[in-house]
Formats: structure tokens, sequence, C-alpha cells
């Protein structure tokens, strides 16, 4: 039973980071059909962050400030790529994989010119570092903190798309582009918008990420993949599709590697992914559309 | 994704091309072993194999439109089958290859039993990459999920075999994959003839290859392809089934990179994790991209090219060479999407004598054409 529920809190805990990124992804992908391979790059970003501020602040707070910092440098960056590149490659989508993965891998070189190739340690603060003991399950502090975060940003991002002006004409212009250009909505600020938000949510997660293991140059590669496969499977442009399906992938991940192996349990995963595709080729949730394929 | 145009038949005579083709094979099969040491002949050969893959990645991407960001695994099927047939013949029979005398397997893994058989494995180098890549495409396909899914699909499972090769490391050699290959079917490859041989199998291969991809290209399945990319509602609408059109391109393509790995390993003597992964897969890609997408002589090129400025570069300067793939990428496909072949296209109607009638602007592909629903 222990061992049962630790399995289901570490599948929680990667599942809700893995939510944080791929919600970015899910976002400039079902909008602007942009395939963003330099979305780990931004994740790497907020990682750095969180280290960077930890040198300047202390341990103690730097975690917290880092989190709205990280979302602001990654979001950024993710507006500078819109501006300077994506935007001349709209309706390309496969061009714009291969474009941003060129982005990556410059991004990447930086960070090894800047920090070093070697991967950096942040120490998570003080007040993160106990355990809580439930039903014989050991719950780090530190990856409830995260799952708490996770919790925070997506019911916040919920709110914005739903009560707010701005989200509404986001999910107009995922909805229909045309209809909402013709409407007088300026698209292109709002693909700016949506850029921005996507970018600092990975951010996020990438501060997330550095209570959970060292920080390289390649963290974002490692996570960006599976952030990938949630987005396939939860359905382009969907909130909720990308809760759900990053919180099973993650289950999933944990409990077969739980049973056989880590190296096994990838190639499980994916088996299962592309049967699920036999079922709902379009995803979890499919926004109503009558345009073709 | 901009719509290629068809590639026009008609700019070189046909026995101008047989002589073109005439010409560059015999610089490949006579004069480079000639020239060259041995050192940079195994380089060359090298090139060859990887000129094979991108031939391969053209037909799924630049002609069926279709971008795979897999076939570094399907590379690494044609590789490990091969390492593991040369392998077993290094060891002799009954024995076992030494990396799992190292890490404490006792017994022949039934995996490993058949590629003690030549054919067994070389068929296998060829036919288990097809048969995977058409088991995806026929899966991905039938439901007739976006594009680029296939991109994100096979870049995951590419991703999945790289891990899964390390993590079984009595079977596969885990990290450090197949080492140290010294002989092919019996021959010692330190010894310079043998390896001069296996240069010219390689560049024979490499202009059957292409005679392959050519013939198909210029067929009525070639042409039926070249529609499926560029509108597949229509073709559809028309009466063929796109999935059989594209699952049967993906295929050959995915044999061609099994056949390339077969042929890497006995040139370069290692098949590793690090040759299969993500990055390869996508490094791949950018041959062909920067080639030319939708030419066939610009694939090989491109291959060639980027593969000995790598070499040169990343040798001189490790960091510059990373920054500068990634400026390659992002200036090859944000300004240049038909690659170098598309320029050279463009240079010779602004420049060339003779006046080439404007190309029809062909109708947006299905992806561009389908509004951000």
């Amino acid at each position: 039973m222990d061992a049962f529920l630790g399995q289901v809190f570490t599948g929680l805990s990667v599942g809700s980071v893995l939510i944080l990124i791929a919600l970015g992804l899910t976002f400039t992908f079902g909008q602007m059909n942009v395939i963003n391979m330099a979305h780990g790059e931004f994740i790497m970003a907020g990682a750095y962050t969180a280290f960077v501020l930890q040198d300047l602040i202390g341990t103690d707070t730097s975690l917290v400030v880092a989190l709205p910092v990280a979302f602001v440098i990654a979001g950024t960056l993710g507006l500078l790529l819109e501006l300077v590149l994506v935007r001349r490659l709209y309706g390309r989508p496969l061009d714009t994989l291969l474009v941003t993965w060129g982005v990556s891998l410059m991004l990447q070189q930086l960070a090894r010119d800047i920090f070093g190739a070697p991967n950096v340690q942040v120490r998570a603060p003080g007040w993160l570092g106990g355990s809580l003991h439930l039903a014989g399950a050991t719950l780090s502090y530190s990856r409830i903190f995260i799952i708490g975060l996770v919790v925070v940003s997506v019911v916040g991002i919920w709110v914005f798309l739903t009560r707010l002006p701005q989200g509404a004409r986001m999910r107009a212009v995922m909805q229909n582009r045309q209809l909402a250009s013709c409407s007088g909505l300026k698209t292109h600020s709002i693909d700016r918008l949506t850029f921005f938000i996507g970018s600092g949510l990975a951010g996020i997660a990438g501060v997330a990420l550095t209570l959970l293991g060292s920080t390289g140059p390649t963290l974002g590669t490692n996570y960006i993949v599976d952030a990938f496969l949630v987005v396939v499977v939860g359905g382009l442009g969907q909130l909720r599709g990308a809760v759900i399906a990053a919180v099973a992938l993650g289950l999933l991940n944990a409990f077969v590697e739980f049973s056989t192996e880590a190296s096994i349990a990838r190639v499980a995963v994916f088996v299962a992914i592309v049967a699920f595709l036999q079922f709902r080729p379009q995803g979890l949730f499919v926004m109503k559309s009558r345009a073709l394929t | 994704m901009t719509a290629l145009a068809v590639p026009k038949l008609g700019t070189l005579t046909p026995w101008k091309r047989r002589g073109i083709f005439l010409a560059i094979g015999l610089v490949l099969v006579v004069v480079a072993p000639a020239m060259l040491s041995g050192f940079r002949l195994a380089l060359l050969g090298k090139y060859l194999c990887f000129a094979i893959i991108a031939i391969g990645i053209d037909l799924a991407w630049g002609y069926g439109g279709m971008l795979t960001i897999g076939h570094g695994l399907f590379f690494g099927m044609g590789g490990y089958c091969m390492g593991m047939l040369l392998k077993l013949q290094e060891a002799g029979p009954g024995k076992l290859p030494d990396f799992m005398v190292w890490s404490g397997v006792e017994k022949l893994p039934a995996l490993w039993k058949p590629f003690g058989s030549p054919v067994f494995a070389l068929s296998a180098a060829i036919l288990v990459p097809m048969a995977v890549a058409a088991a995806l495409g026929a899966l991905i396909f039938r439901r007739r999920v976006r594009g680029a899914y296939l991109a994100i699909l096979s870049q995951a499972l590419a991703a999945a075999f790289a891990i899964l090769l390390i993590g079984q490391q009595g079977v596969t050699g885990g990290t450090n994959g197949l080492t140290n290959v010294t002989t092919f079917m019996g021959y010692d490859l330190n010894d310079p003839v043998n390896q001069r041989s296996v240069y010219l199998l390689i560049a024979v291969c490499l202009g059957i290859m292409y005679l392959l991809a050519r013939q198909i290209v210029e067929s009525r399945y070639g042409r039926v392809l070249m529609a499926v990319r560029d509108r597949e509602d229509r073709v559809r609408f028309l009466g063929y089934n796109p999935t059989t059109v594209k699952v049967i391109a993906f295929a050959i393509s995915a044999g061609m990179a099994g056949l390339a790995g077969a042929l890497f390993v006995p040139v370069v003597g290692i098949i590793s994790p690090a040759l299969v992964g993500i990055v390869p897969s996508i490094e791949m890609v950018i041959w062909v991209a920067l080639g030319g997408r939708g030419t066939l002589v610009g694939a090989v090129l491109g291959a060639l090219v980027v593969n000995y400025a790598k070499t040169t570069l990343s040798e001189a300067y490790p960091a510059g060479w990373l920054y500068l793939q990634g400026l390659l990428f992002v200036v090859v496909m944000a300004f240049a999407p038909k690659g170098v072949a598309g320029i050279a296209k463009v240079l010779k109607e602004r420049f060339g004598g003779r006046k080439v009638p404007p190309q029809p602007v062909s109708h947006q592909p299905a992806e561009a054409a389908e509004p951000a629903t």
C-alpha cells in the first residue's frame, strides 16, 4: 500500500510538471500550428534563473522570487522567438519544428558557454527540506510544493481563459482564426500573448524541476518529447486534455517503471499512446470544426 | 509546408543525366579510392552511408510530405542487426561477444541466436526497419491523424529505442553499444584492401539506392505520392488510398536507413545509442533540408557537405559547430526552405540564358490551408 501510494505520488509530481510544460506547447500548437522544439530551452532558462537567483539573494527566498522572474524571462525569450522567426513560418508546422530545433541547439550551447557543461545544483530552501509521512508513504515537501504550484498555475490559466477578455480572445483565435480576425481581433498580438504565456509557463516548470534534480544545458530535451506526447493525447489547445493526459502519462510511466524498469516503460508508454490514437486520433478532447481532416 | 513543384525532368536530356551519373560514379568508385588515404576513404564511406539515409528521408519527406524524426531508429536497427552478426562472427561459434562477458552474461540471449546467420542478419537489417515503419505508418496514417503527429511520434519512438538500448546492457552493450568490430564476413577490417572493398560496396549500394529512388519518383506511384503530399484529400477523392501510398514510401525510406546502418558498422566499427536517438535523427533531416528536399541529388549532396563540414569544423571548433548547426537549421528552413538545390534553381532562372516558364502556383497543401482549429 505504501509503495503504491509512493508511486502514485511520484507519478503525480512528474505529471504535474508535464502539465506546465505541455500547456504552453498545446496552446502554441493549437492556436498557431507551431511545433516549438525550443520550448525545452525555456524550461532550462527557468531552471538557470533559479540557479542564478539563489546566489544573488540566498536560498530561503530565491525559489519564490524565481517563479515570477522565470516566467518573465522565459516568456520574453518566447516572445523574441515569435517576433524574429516563428512569425515568418505560420502555416508551415513542420518547418517550425526544424527551425525551433535549430534555435534550441544554439540556446543549449549558449547555456553551456555561460554556465559550463556540467550540471549545476539548485539547493532547495530549508522550509522544503522535510517530508510528510502519510499512511506509511513518504511524501517529500518539495514534491508537494510542486503539485501545489501546478494546481495554482492551472487554476490561474483556467480563470484567465474563461473569465478575462484576453483569455476569451485567445480562445476565439484558437477556435477559428479567420472568424476571429473578421470580428476585429488583432490575431497577431493575441498570438504573441499566447507565446509569452506559454513560454512563461515553461519557465515556471523549469524552476519546479530544480527541486527534482540537477540543472544542465540539456534539461529541456529530456522533457520536451513527453510534453509533446501529452499534447498529442490531450488534444490540441485543450487545457483539460493537457491536464488529464499529463497526469495519466506521469502515472502510467511511474507504474510501468515500478513493475518492470525504466527503459521498458518508455516503449510501453509509447505503444499505449499509439494504441490510444487508434480510438481517438484527435486526442482526448477535440475542438469541433467542420474543416476537412 | 510550402508546396514543392514537381521536379521538371526536361532540363537535362536522359543521356546527359546518365552521363553525369556515370561520371560521379566513376569519381567515387575509381578516383576516390586511388587518391585518398585509408582514413579519409573510411570517412567518405561513412558519408556515403549517410547519403543513403538522406535519399530515404527525401523520399518520405521531400516527395511524400512525411517529416520523420525517427530515422535514427531505423538506421540503428540496421546497424544493430549487422553489429550482432559481426560480433558473433568475431567471437566464433559457441562463444559470447566480448561485452557480454564483461557484463556477466553467461548464455547467448535468445534475441541474438538467429543473428549468427549472415542471410538472416542482412535481411533483418533491411526488413526489420521496414516492418516497424510500416506498422507505425499504418497505425498513424490509417486514422488520419495530423501530419505533424508523425514527427512527434517518430521522435518519441527514436528516444524510447535509444533508452531501451541503454537500459538493456547485457543484450545491447548499453551506452557503449557494439564496439570494436574488426572483421566483416571473416575478412580483417584492418587490412586496407578489405577496407577498400567495404567502401566500394557502400558506393555501389548508394548508386543502386539512388537509381531505385529515381525510378520510384518518376513512376506513376511517385506522382501519386507527390499528389498526396500536396493535397491529400483530393487524392482520396480521386479514389486512391493515401494510407497505402504513404506507408509504402515510409517503409522504403526506413529500409534504406536500415541498409545504411548495416553498411555503417563495418566502415566505422561501432554502433551505439548515441547514433540512434533524437539528435542524430534530426541531424539526418537537416542534411536533406540543406541540400534541398524534393531533389534526390540535393539530398545526397546535403548529406556529404554537412558531414564534411561537421568533421572539419567540429574538430577545430567544437562549440562553434553547434552554433553553426543551429544557425544552418534556422537560416535554411526559415529563408530557403528548398535548400541549396532551390537556391540554385532560383539563380538559374534569374541569370540563366534560357527562360524557364513560371511554375504554376500550386495550391496550399492541406496542412497550410487548414485553419488553426
